[in-house]
């Protein structure tokens, strides 16, 4: 981890109708962390992500990716988004959705070739799923689906990963596998921030963490803020449950 | 008739090529945009916008008085637009469902554009007659202009289809993602919808505003049944689509008084009848018959598996055994024991069984076997 910031997020607020679901958020994500974003269901978690990555526009409130706007840097980042957020019965395979990664780099127009293609493959072999690259996404089970979006973002070679509940469905094989992607990732000083449901596991695979409901809770080194008060204040139930080790 | 003496009518008969080579143009053109919008669940969307053609046309005769079909299809083509991008705006500003906004527009627009062909219907002097043939199409007006600019459309779409193929299949299947890559989701969108929109215009005149849709979706509905790949798909709707056109049109033609919109719509909803139940992988039939199959294949694992479980408590796992144990065994039938022969996974000797080397190795791989099929 170093001093740099590699996302910044100032007064941010987005609304869908007329009551904000995110409420002036500020955010500064050091360069380097594996970050979770936890809250509960409907917190806004896939929202801040999405306004962070221009996919919203937001009413108020600022981003920028290394201190430019995202429009700018989005070479630097790729998104893993929510599974469920495709229609997986499209006509495709699994090599054509990975290869997907590579669309960004190529810009308007240009086809991908051999050079992209042999990426693709490599982030197919990373995620384990190489024997499935020919087939139809719809014949993929839930975890699979889940490990080709992985790879999809795999491809983008970024230095900021964004991810929308990746252990979504996955068996635990696959999430050790999975984690051990992102901590390869943060090794090579890469930024990984993903939206986490499973508080148990957090103090085991992060070292940064986010508490959102519609506003900021908290965010800071997991070591530090990632206590019962937190959980509380984010979860809205009394957390007694101790989930440190 | 028979195909040959028909196939001699069309190429001489400038009528009937005319109509010939316009609906399979037309076919092959909506077939191939139909798939975008099956594809993004947009179905209802080619029944709007025809229906929301249908006030532009009767605006264009009251405003020039003309008959021809280029000054009407203009204004088909403006009211068409106009009722798409109200559809987009209503979407994207209040949040109501795509299919509410669909159908609002679609009865709105209709609605209108029925009460205004009333009005001219009216009129004392107006030669109306005519303007009714674009609610249900009338093919036998085709002149040879209005072939070449359907020719010159799909030309043009095909064209547009082939440089930004890339684009287009990111937009369809993950916009968000697309959007963060730096497309612009907007203008791929704006540019599928409006070449849909052309295709439909085009259509009227032969198809009519109440049947247009099916002219989008049968074929692309019916190419999906057929395979996994997007061009594979495009290419077929095309060829679904333009082979609906020709039949059509051929069945019209003699059998006198059917008209053409309605048949080449019948035509393409048989193929699409047709794909539904015969298509290999996702068509009802074969599903059926592979469920069967499954359960004989499953019925036969269990047997082998039930024999190796006996062959591996002996050193020798060809040790022959008598086919009276195999009897405490509920799924095993005289059946399956032939075929377990054929399949050379175990020999018979009088009435005495026993595993084959390769019957033994398939029942110790029968459940890790997975993978293998996809290599
Ligand atoms: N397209 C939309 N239109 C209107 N409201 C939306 C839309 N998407 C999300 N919302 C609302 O915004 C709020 C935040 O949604 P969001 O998807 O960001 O939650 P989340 O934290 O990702 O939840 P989950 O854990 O269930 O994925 C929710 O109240 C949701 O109902
Ligand atoms: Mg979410």
């Amino acid at each position: 981890m170093s001093n740099k910031i590699a996302v910044q997020v100032d007064d941010l607020t987005v609304a869908y109708n007329y009551k904000p679901v995110l409420w002036d958020i500020d955010l500064e994500i050091p360069e380097g962390v594996l970050m979770a974003i936890v809250g509960p269901n409907g917190a806004g978690k896939s929202t801040l992500i999405k306004s962070i990555l221009g996919i919203l526009k937001p009413i108020a409130g600022s981003v920028s990716i290394y201190g430019k706007s995202y429009d700018k840097q989005r070479s630097l980042v790729a998104y893993v988004p929510q599974k469920g957020s495709v229609d997986w019965d499209f006509p495709t395979t699994a090599l054509d959705v990975v290869m997907m990664g590579t669309y960004g780099s190529l810009g308007w127009i240009k086809r991908p070739g051999q050079k992209q293609k042999k990426a693709a493959l490599e982030a197919l072999e990373q995620v384990g799923m190489l024997p499935f690259k020919n087939r139809q996404i719809s014949q993929l089970s839930g975890g699979q689906q889940q490990r080709i979006f992985l790879a999809r973002a795999l491809v983008q070679d970024a230095s900021i990963y964004f991810m929308d509940e990746p252990f979504q469905g996955v068996d635990a094989t696959t999430e050790i596998a999975i984690i051990n992607i992102l901590k390869a990732l943060r090794k090579a000083n890469k930024t990984v921030i993903v939206v986490h449901h499973d508080l148990q596991t957090v103090p085991e695979y992060f070292d940064w963490v986010t508490f959102l409901n519609v506003k900021k809770i908290a965010t800071g080194p997991v070591k530090d803020i990632f206590n019962d008060d937190n959980l509380t204040k984010t979860y809205g139930i009394n957390y007694k449950v101790s989930i440190h080790k | 008739m028979d195909l040959l003496e028909y196939i001699e009518l069309v190429i001489n008969d400038y009528t009937l090529r005319t109509i010939t080579l316009g609906t399979a143009i037309l076919g092959a053109v909506t077939g191939m945009l139909g798939s975008f919008a099956v594809l993004r669940k947009q179905s209802l969307l080619g029944d709007a916008i025809s229906h929301a053609a249908l006030p532009g046309i009767a605006i264009a005769f009251l405003l020039t008085g003309a008959k021809e079909s280029n000054t009407l299809l203009l204004g088909a083509l403006v009211s068409g637009l106009i009722g798409t991008f109200w559809i987009r705006g209503i979407i994207t500003k209040t949040h109501l469902k795509s299919d509410t906004a669909l159908g609002l527009i679609l009865s709105l627009f209709f609605g209108f554009g029925m009460l205004l062909l009333t009005f001219i219907q009216k009129q004392p002097n107006a030669n109306q007659a005519g303007l009714d043939k674009y609610l249900f199409g009338q093919a036998a007006t085709l002149v040879e202009s209005d072939v070449w600019l359907m020719a010159i459309v799909t030309g043009l779409c095909l064209f547009v289809l082939l440089l930004f193929w890339k684009e287009f299949k990111i937009l369809l299947f993950d916009k968000d993602y697309a959007k963060t890559l730096g497309f612009n989701t907007k203008t791929i969108d704006i540019l599928i919808t409006s070449f849909i929109v052309l295709a439909i215009v085009l259509g009227l005149q032969t198809v009519g505003v109440v049947l247009m849709s099916a002219m989008l979706l049968a074929p692309a509905a019916a190419a999906r049944q057929w395979t996994n790949n997007l061009s594979v798909m495009v290419f077929l709707a095309a060829f679904f689509g333009a082979f609906s056109g020709v039949f059509g049109t051929a069945i019209s033609a003699t059998q006198n008084n059917l008209s053409t919109g309605p048949v080449i719509v019948i035509v393409a909803s048989v193929f699409v009848m047709f794909s539904f139940i015969f298509s290999p992988n996702r068509g009802l039939l074969f599903r059926q018959i592979r469920f069967i199959k499954n359960r004989r294949d499953l019925e036969l694992h269990k047997t082998l598996s039930f024999m190796f479980n006996i062959a591996k408590t002996h050193e020798n796992i060809s040790h022959p055994h008598t086919i009276k144990i195999l009897n405490n065994f509920q799924g095993y039938t005289k059946g399956t024991l032939k075929k377990l022969v054929d399949k050379n996974y175990v020999t018979l000797n009088g009435n005495m069984w026993s595993l084959t080397q390769e019957g033994f190795e398939t029942a110790s791989n029968l459940y890790n076997q997975q993978f293998k099929k996809d290599e």
